[in-house]
């Protein structure tokens, strides 16, 4: 019987030495990276200046390397063969240098900005796992998440170069290298992620949406009117039928907590949900409208209440749970794509979000499963040319991925240098 | 960008300069010739010849005004209170009046304002943390000033600095009425139909962002006309921000006059350490306090923060560091000198430690905080901003502010079990926890002040000024003692 490569490369462990040397060898895209982050061909201070931190064995965690070039940077990554590496900020000087520096002199100035959305916020809402697990059905979160997000960041705020990124195990990532959000300083980066976080509070608060200016009945800010839209279909398919998150007592509890304080339709609703355990989330979320339906004409500002707060609710359960202080600061690190989880041996690839909803972490190519793929494949195709290592292996879409990303990238950026002078010259 | 044309540029020959000044100040008779607002963006440095005196006291005249800004800004007062703490603080120590002002001198006045602004921008821009809070403090003084201008003056002032914001058109405001309008709920309809929007980078008021306060659009900010001062401020620390960066980049090739550098560092370092204005100076009346006295002070006169550390050290015979400093420098203000000091912290450890152990160890911290050893600086008394907001105290602390620090129930037992006065489920009570409760740590205090010692609401350590320093408690608790003595002696006179 044969055995598929699949099932084969799960044998290799992502932990050994010589697993990710072979990956940082063959199959990892260095050409496709530098380009993404420098946005030119030549080096620049995009590169240069640019801060790379590597954990290598024993979680030892190096910080502030930096490399002239490309190929500095894939010596350094076979010669120390991390785990894992992340990607910092363009400092004020080349981060290596920080020895020779007098105090204060090295100042992060430019980076992408970054967004982390992680399942582990989602514990709450989430019925089918918990913790460190995650599956195709929870997975939904994260893609609600990513259609909300790359909608209002391209939509509102004008950005066009987002790379999703899947984060390896439980989460996504996102880097947007526009040069308005490269430059973007720290109050600025913070005054989106404001302008973005609408859930907010602790374990012990149980409404975790106030987005009306502290009004009960306010109206919504039309960005937050357009991702509403977007997540009611959400909401219904998501956490009425596949999540079932009044199903349980808890849950039903909280939804009534999360109802304003009218004891008439309150305890109603309790006691009907007492009687029938068995309805559905669904069920109970229809129950919710037929009640207050008779509002609507004898007491309209309550009917408008329950409105708002219903709204509230579809927010709660669906809107991105952003990671804020990943945003904030441009000094913050993070993962660079196309390492391996240590974890679980997936490849973070980057994701298209308008397929955000087909993606299956289970379905990520893992590194043995592309080694084999690479032991299997025949060495040359039937033209004669001999293909990169990563083509003739399942990674191939992504990376091509990675590549038509940073070109668009570099197009633009090339552009915006030459109208300049043009405008000039008419003046 | 637009070049002030009512300003002689830099290049324009001295001879020039006055023709230039004369004819204007005889166009415009009420405005001021050289400085024809009273706002200023500050673009262009000043160049003109001023003395090295000048040189400092405009200097420290605006620092003392922005240490002020400083400290009153971690205060949490409510707009319409701040906007009258720093206008009377400002008149006083660089007052910059109105076009329409008569008796002020506009010139001088403006002059002094702009010297003070460059000189400091010399001193601020070394090290990041100083240009930050340099930024910080300007703008809200841009910001007071701006507030407080003459309508018609700030709105030819706007002109003048010509910001490119496009305005919204007709066609496009319609497009988005629904947006805009859910924008602005507060505002009446009328108000709605009569309101314009500048449409700008929404990098330019990250403010109303973060608080969706504007609608935006592909990276496009609609700002109504009535947020507009977001965008000018904005504008006012975007320029700030950068030209202190060019400052700084270029400082270390800077020509330096020797005479020159001594000042800009020392006003720097003052800024730092909190001196300038907010900061303790001892009052001439403070009487010298002798180790023996510190006890019957300490009960008549210490604040609630030193009278617990002062309370902690009698019972456990030690505090930890921050507490040591906390309360030995206020003691130093309050007048115990070096020697008293040593005597004093010496008898309070008693036998935990040995003559030894303490001269090793402790006396050189002591004589440190007097300016005796090291690098000889005389550390002024924290002052409640200071105990407020640095070296938040760990679990096993004592120091910072009870009003702050302690849990509302902790509180409420230190105060009760302090001052006879207060009376569990009182009024006044009631108040203090209140003010505790929505962050007014010096109301608080402020008002336990009134209470222990018979001073009418409101009155405050006198002229309603609220407490803002342990030492200023003090201070104004031993004059009251002193007129409460006064007129016993003077009754007793008349008696005779």
């Amino acid at each position: 019987m044969a055995i598929s490569a699949k099932e084969q490369g799960m044998a290799y462990d992502p932990s050994s030495p010589q697993v990710m040397n072979a990956f940082y060898r063959r199959l990892f895209p260095y050409k496709a990276l530098f380009k993404w982050l420098n946005q030119a061909d030549v080096p620049g201070k995009l590169w240069t200046h640019r801060e790379f931190a590597f954990t290598i064995e024993n979680d030892v965690y190096i910080r502030y390397n930096s490399f002239n070039t490309a190929y500095d940077f894939q010596k350094e990554v076979l010669r120390l063969n991390p785990s894992r590496f992340e990607i910092g900020p363009q400092y004020s000087a080349r981060p290596r240098d920080r020895k020779t520096l007098p105090a204060g002199a090295l100042q992060p100035q430019r980076r992408e900005l970054v967004f982390d959305i992680d399942m582990t916020d989602y514990d709450e809402v989430r019925t089918c796992c918990s913790d460190k697990k995650i599956c195709k059905r929870c997975w939904g979160f994260i893609a609600a998440a990513v259609k909300v997000l790359d909608n209002a960041l391209r939509n509102t705020f004008g950005f066009k170069h987002l790379l999703w990124v899947y984060s390896g195990r439980r989460g996504i990532h996102c880097w947007i290298s526009d040069t308005l959000a490269i430059d973007l300083t720290d109050d600025q980066r913070r005054a989106l992620v404001t302008f973005l976080e609408v859930i907010k509070g602790s374990k012990e608060q149980v409404k975790k949406v106030n987005v009306r200016n502290g009004k009960d009945d306010g109206e919504l800010h039309p960005a937050l009117e357009d991702a509403l839209d977007d997540l009611r279909t959400e909401f219904s398919r998501l956490i009425l039928r596949d999540q079932e998150c009044f199903q349980s007592d808890q849950g039903w509890q909280t939804l009534l907590a999360l109802l304003p304080a009218n004891r008439e339709v309150t305890e109603s609703l309790r006691k009907l949900w007492e009687s029938s355990p068995d309805r559905s989330s669904e069920d109970k979320w229809v129950d919710i409208v037929g009640m207050i339906k008779t509002y609507k004409t004898s007491n309209p500002t309550l009917y408008r209440k329950y409105e708002k707060y219903m709204q509230d609710i579809v927010l709660q359960y669906t809107y991105p749970r952003i990671d804020a202080e990943v945003s904030k600061h441009r000094n913050h690190l993070l993962k660079s794509p196309f390492c391996v989880h240590p974890g679980t041996g997936r490849v973070c690839i980057p994701i298209d979000p308008d397929r955000a909803h087909e993606f299956d972490p289970e379905a990520v190519p893992h590194v043995g499963e592309l080694l084999v793929e690479l032991d299997n494949a025949p060495a040359a195709d039937s033209g004669g040319k001999i293909p990169e290592d990563y083509e003739r292996t399942s990674l191939k879409p992504y990376v091509e991925m990675l590549e038509r990303h940073a070109k668009a990238i570099m197009a633009d950026v090339r552009g915006a240098r030459r109208p300049v002078k043009e405008e000039t010259m008419e003046f | 960008m637009f070049r002030p044309t009512t300003r002689p540029s830099a290049t324009a020959s001295s001879s020039l300069d006055v023709k230039l000044h004369k004819r204007q100040t005889v166009s415009s008779a009420s405005s001021s010739g050289r400085y024809p607002y009273r706002l200023n963006f500050y673009d262009r440095p000043p160049s003109l010849d001023i003395t090295l005196d000048e040189f400092e006291t405009c200097a420290i005249d605006r620092l003392r005004i922005l240490s002020h800004l400083e400290a009153l800004s971690h205060r949490n007062l409510p707009p319409a209170q701040l906007s009258t703490a720093i206008a009377t603080y400002t008149k006083q120590h660089l007052p910059l009046s109105a076009n329409t002002a008569r008796t002020a001198n506009l010139d001088d006045e403006r002059r002094r304002d702009e010297i003070g602004h460059w000189v400091l921008r010399l001193a601020f821009s070394r090290s990041p943390e100083l240009r930050a809070r340099f930024v910080r403090a300007e703008t809200m003084l841009f910001r007071h000033r701006f507030e407080t201008d003459d309508a018609s003056e700030r709105a030819a002032f706007l002109r003048h600095l010509a910001l490119d914001w496009a305005v919204v058109g007709e066609d496009e405001r319609s497009a988005y009425e629904s947006q805009l309008r859910k924008c602005m709920p507060w505002a009446r309809p009328e108000q709605f139909a009569a309101e314009s929007w500048f449409k700008v980078s929404w990098t330019a008021v990250p403010d109303l962002v973060a608080k969706r306060r504007v609608f935006v659009k592909q990276g496009m900010a609609y700002v109504p006309q009535s947020m507009q001062i977001s965008l000018v401020l904005q504008a006012f620390d975007t320029r700030l921000t950068r030209a202190l960066e060019v400052t700084a980049k270029n400082l270390p090739r800077l020509d330096e006059d020797e005479r020159l550098g001594p000042v800009i560092d020392h006003l720097a370092a003052s800024f730092l350490a909190g001196v300038g204005a907010g900061e303790y100076a001892p009052t001439d009346s403070t009487a010298a306090v002798t180790a023996e006295m510190v006890d019957d002070v300490a009960r008549k006169h210490f604040p609630p923060c030193m009278l617990n550390l002062y309370e902690r050290l009698k019972r456990d015979h030690h505090l930890k560091h921050f507490g040591r400093l906390q309360l030995g420098l206020f003691l130093k203000g309050i007048g115990l000198p070096l020697e008293e000091a040593v005597v004093f912290w010496r008898r309070m450890y008693g036998s935990t430690m040995t003559d030894d152990k303490f001269n090793k160890e402790y006396r050189y911290n002591i004589r440190h905080s007097y300016g005796q050893e090291g690098r000889r600086a005389n550390y002024p008394p924290k002052s409640c901003t200071q105990i407020l907001t640095s070296n938040q105290p760990g679990t096993q602390d004592s120091h910072g502010c009870p009003f702050r620090h302690f849990s509302p129930e902790n509180l409420q037992s230190f105060l009760l079990s302090t001052y006879p006065q207060l009376e569990r489920g009182s009024p006044d009570m009631r108040d203090i926890m209140d003010s505790v409760k929505s962050s007014h740590y010096h109301v608080a205090c402020t008002r336990v002040f009134e209470i222990t010692h018979n001073v009418k609401r409101g009155e405050g350590l006198g002229n309603s000024e609220s407490v803002s320093h342990p030492n200023k408690w003090t201070d104004r608790s031993r004059e009251l003692e002193k007129e409460k003595l006064a007129i016993l002696n003077g009754e007793d006179v008349k008696m005779e």
